[in-house]
Order: C-alpha cells, then sequence, then structure tokens
C-alpha cells in the first residue's frame, strides 16, 4: 500500500463508528506506514518481532543507519499500547480506538514527511551527530 | 527536595529573549514566587542549536561548553537552569560528549585556549530543565501549599516535544526508577499541573514530532502534523496544551494560524507555557506572566474559569 493510500484510508477510519473499527487493522496500518519508509530506503521490511511486535522491529529496522527515525518510536510503543487497551477491554475501549488511529495518522504523516525530506526529525535527533558519533572535528577554526 | 538548585544559574537562551519572551517573563516570575534564585549566566553565547550542530557538531559543543565554563569558572556554580528544551539539549549533550569522547574533548579545550577562557571540565556543572528546577526544590506538595486559585476545571493535555527526552543517554539522570524523569512517558509537567488543580488529559502524543525546525523546509508537512496534535489533544477532552519548550509553543500556535487560513481547518484547544499555568495557580495576574503576549488567545478560557 502506498502513503498516500494509507492516509486516506486512516482518515476514512477516523470518520467510521469506532465500534465498527478492528483494531488489528489499525495495527497492521502503523506496520505499512513503516514499510513505506523501509522499501524506500531500497531494504526488505522484516517480518520480525521484537518484544512480541513486528512494528517495533520495524521501527528498529528503520532507525538503522538514521537516527532521525528514532522520533517516531515513542508513537510506534504508543500505537501497541492503545491497541493493548482495546484488546483488554474486549473491543470495548472506544477512546483507545480514537487515540490508536491518532497515532497511527501521526506515524503516517512523520514518514510522508520523512519521504518528502529525510531531515525530518533532525532536529530532536540533530542528536543525529551524537548517535551517529560522529568525529568531525571543528578542523576549520 | 534538592537544595542545591534553590539558587541556580539561569540560561535563557535565544528563544526566550524573542518569541517565547512570555516563557522568560513567567519562568522569572513563578521562581520569585516560589523563593528560588535565578542568576543569569553572564556573556552566555548561543547553545549551537540545530543550525551550528548540523554544520559542524564539535564547534557547537565548543559553543556550550563555553557556557557551562562561565557558570562553573567565572560565576562558580554547578548548576545551569535552562526553560528551552533545544539549549537543555545540547548542554546536556556538551557533557556527555566531552565526558565520552576524547575527540570532542579536546576540540573543546582547544577552541577554549584560542578564545581565551578557562576550559570547562565535564562533570563540574549539571544542567537542569526548569521542570526539574520546579519539581525538585519545591515538588508537588509544595505547590499544593501555594496554590491560591486551583486550576481545578481546566483539562490540559502536555507536550514535551522531542528534546527533552531524546536521545536517551544524554540524560543519565532519567528513568532511574522512583521519582526520576521518564524518557518514555515523561511527567514532571503532568506531576506539577495536577498538584496545581488541573485535570491531566492521557495525551498519547506528548513527545510526538511537531515538524519543529522542518517548518521552512516543508511547512504543509508541519501543519499536518501539529493539527494532528491539536486536534488529538482536543479529542482527549483537553482545553489547553501546556508546553515547555520554546519551539514546540511557537510551533503549535503558528501552525493552528496557518492550519486556519490556509487549510481552513479550525481547533480550539490553546497553548500555554507550563510556567504561566504554575503562575495563575499561585495568583500571579495573567499581565505579570505575559499571556498577552502569546499567539493563542487563552484569555476568555481563563476568565471563563476564574483564572484571568
Amino acid at each position: 500500500m502506498q502513503l498516500a493510500e494509507i492516509e486516506q484510508r486512516l482518515l476514512a477510519l477516523q470518520m467510521l463508528p469506532t465500534d465498527t473499527i478492528d483494531i488489528d487493522d489499525v495495527l497492521a496500518i502503523g506496520e505499512a506506514v513503516l514499510c513505506c519508509w523501509i522499501t524506500a530506503t531500497g531494504a526488505i521490511p522484516t517480518d520480525k518481532k521484537k518484544e512480541g511486535y513486528r512494528l517495533l522491529a520495524l521501527h528498529r529496522q528503520g532507525a538503522k543507519g538514521d537516527p532521525s527515525f528514532n522520533a517516531c518510536r515513542e508513537s510506534c510503543r504508543e500505537l501497541i499500547y492503545q491497541v493493548n487497551v482495546v484488546k483488554l477491554n474486549d473491543g470495548r475501549a472506544p477512546a483507545a480506538v480514537t487515540m490508536a488511529l491518532a497515532v497511527a495518522y501521526h506515524l503516517c504523516l512523520f514518514i510522508g514527511g520523512k519521504l518528502t525530506d529525510p531531515a525530518l526529525g533532525d532536529f530532536c535527533c540533530s542528536s543525529r551527530p551524537t548517535r551517529m558519533e560522529s568525529t568531525e572535528p571543528a578542523a576549520s577554526i | 527536595m534538592n537544595e542545591n538548585y534553590k539558587k541556580v544559574a539561569y540560561y535563557p537562551g535565544c528563544a526566550l529573549e524573542g518569541t517565547a519572551n512570555a516563557y522568560d517573563h513567567s519562568t522569572r516570575a513563578v521562581g520569585k514566587k516560589l523563593g528560588l534564585e535565578l542568576v543569569e549566566l553572564k556573556n552566555w553565547n548561543c547553545c549551537g542549536a540545530m543550525e551550528v550542530k548540523n554544520l559542524d557538531p564539535q564547534l557547537q559543543n565548543y559553543l556550550s561548553a563555553r557556557n557551562l565554563s562561565i557558570a562553573a569558572n567565572e560565576m562558580g556554580f554547578d548548576t545551569v537552569m535552562a526553560p528551552c528544551n533545544g539549549c537543555y539539549h545540547n548542554l546536556k549533550k556538551v557533557e556527555y560528549d566531552v565526558t565520552h569522547r576524547p575527540e570532542a574533548r579536546e576540540t573543546v579545550d582547544r577552541l577554549s585556549d584560542k578564545a581565551g577562557h578557562a576550559k570547562y571540565e565535564p562533570g563540574s556543572v549539571e544542567t537542569i530543565h526548569a521542570l526539574d528546577w520546579i519539581k525538585k526544590t519545591v515538588g508537588e506538595e509544595g505547590l499544593k501549599d501555594r496554590v491560591v486559585r486551583s486550576l481545578e476545571g481546566l483539562k490540559i493535555a502536555n507536550y514535551y516535544g522531542c528534546m527533552y527526552s531524546r536521545p536517551r543517554h544524554i540524560f543519565p539522570e532519567k528513568d532511574q526508577g522512583g521519582d526520576s524523569e521518564n524518557t518514555d512517558a515523561p511527567h514532571y509537567m503532568d506531576d506539577l499541573l495536577q498538584a496545581a488543580g488541573a485535570t491531566i488529559v492521557n495525551y498519547p502524543l506528548k513527545t510526538a514530532c511537531c515538524g519543529g525546525a522542518h517548518t521552512l523546509a516543508d511547512s504543509n508537512t508541519s501543519t499536518k502534523l501539529v493539527v494532528n496534535l491539536l486536534r488529538t489533544a482536543e479529542a482527549c477532552g483537553a482545553d489547553i496544551i501546556a508546553t515547555e519548550c520554546p519551539t514546540c509553543h511557537t510551533g503549535l500556535e503558528m501552525h493552528q494560524v496557518r492550519a486556519e487560513t490556509e487549510f481552513d481547518v479550525k481547533t480550539n484547544v490553546v497553548m500555554l507555557y507550563f510556567t504561566q499555568l504554575l503562575g495563575l495557580a499561585m495568583g500571579l495576574s495573567p499581565r505579570k506572566l505575559s499571556i498577552h503576549e502569546n499567539i493563542s488567545d487563552s484569555l476568555p478560557l481563563l476568565k471563563q474559569k476564574g483564572l484571568a
């Protein structure tokens, strides 16, 4: 699925009554969003799981070599949290469904932004040099 | 409670001298009301922000280290308080770098020699955020004692942004359990505002990206990210987003306006610095807290709630 298509799907889901939404679909959309990024970087999205979730494994894969990708780390974890809240309540947690959709949408916007300009997220992770162990000296000064 | 933090060197940084003047005013006013002392860093310079850092991280290290050196060597302080997330992040980063990377320390020392000032000795200064400062000197119980106008009835979503907790390895004091701050789910602002009587909503995007510095390169993405932050806060039931970073605050305000003018998307949630909210709870006037300087007009809501 392309990112624009995913964005439209999420917007459509946000319009539906929460009790008609399968929360596993929302998690799968989150995974599809990360797959778009990984595919765009020329890699094959992993099928592995981390801490029991493919979404986290995909996040780790996406962040390799691009520390700014960590700007969506908490969003991935938050999405899983909201999904679990829904499941623990046998699907009867409308607020958590709404929040899961909002987080998945944020993830989609963030990845979309990064596909437009890979520097998105560099602000917080302009920690980039910190994370990438840059040793460039201020040689010219 | 940490007695050391009662009198600290204050590093406002450039944003608090400009777009976030209200954050500076309200931080100083709240500190005074709480009996805490801020001594502004003498002759401070830019922390290197993101511009210098992205060009040359070692030069950015030097710029931040010079500020720490002034605090330690010229003013005799062992604590610097920086309310701006960007400044806070950069001062923490240089501490990490000069402690762990010989080449970073070598560059900082070399440039310090060249500039003719004392070198920064790693570990001689601790950098704290305004949230640490209030939480660890006054704490929730101390705040409750000082509340004269409870924030009861205000529903607040706390937005911490990205630089307060990322990357986690430059914040060794966080994630230590007990009362320490949590990098996955920060809570200091929640704790303080709750102590002032506010209802804190469970906001799932409290550290999510706002597009921040990216706003000029790709304004539409930034606007969409911010609109999602605002709408989600509203969906959580919040009437206010509390901020603790000038860049986040300005970004939320500006893109809220842009969303309305460019995309006809209206949101009603208002933005206030957490220091402005604490100040209101302690009886300070909106004027004293420079609430009129915010772009986001919160005064009608504050009047309705009897806080202005």
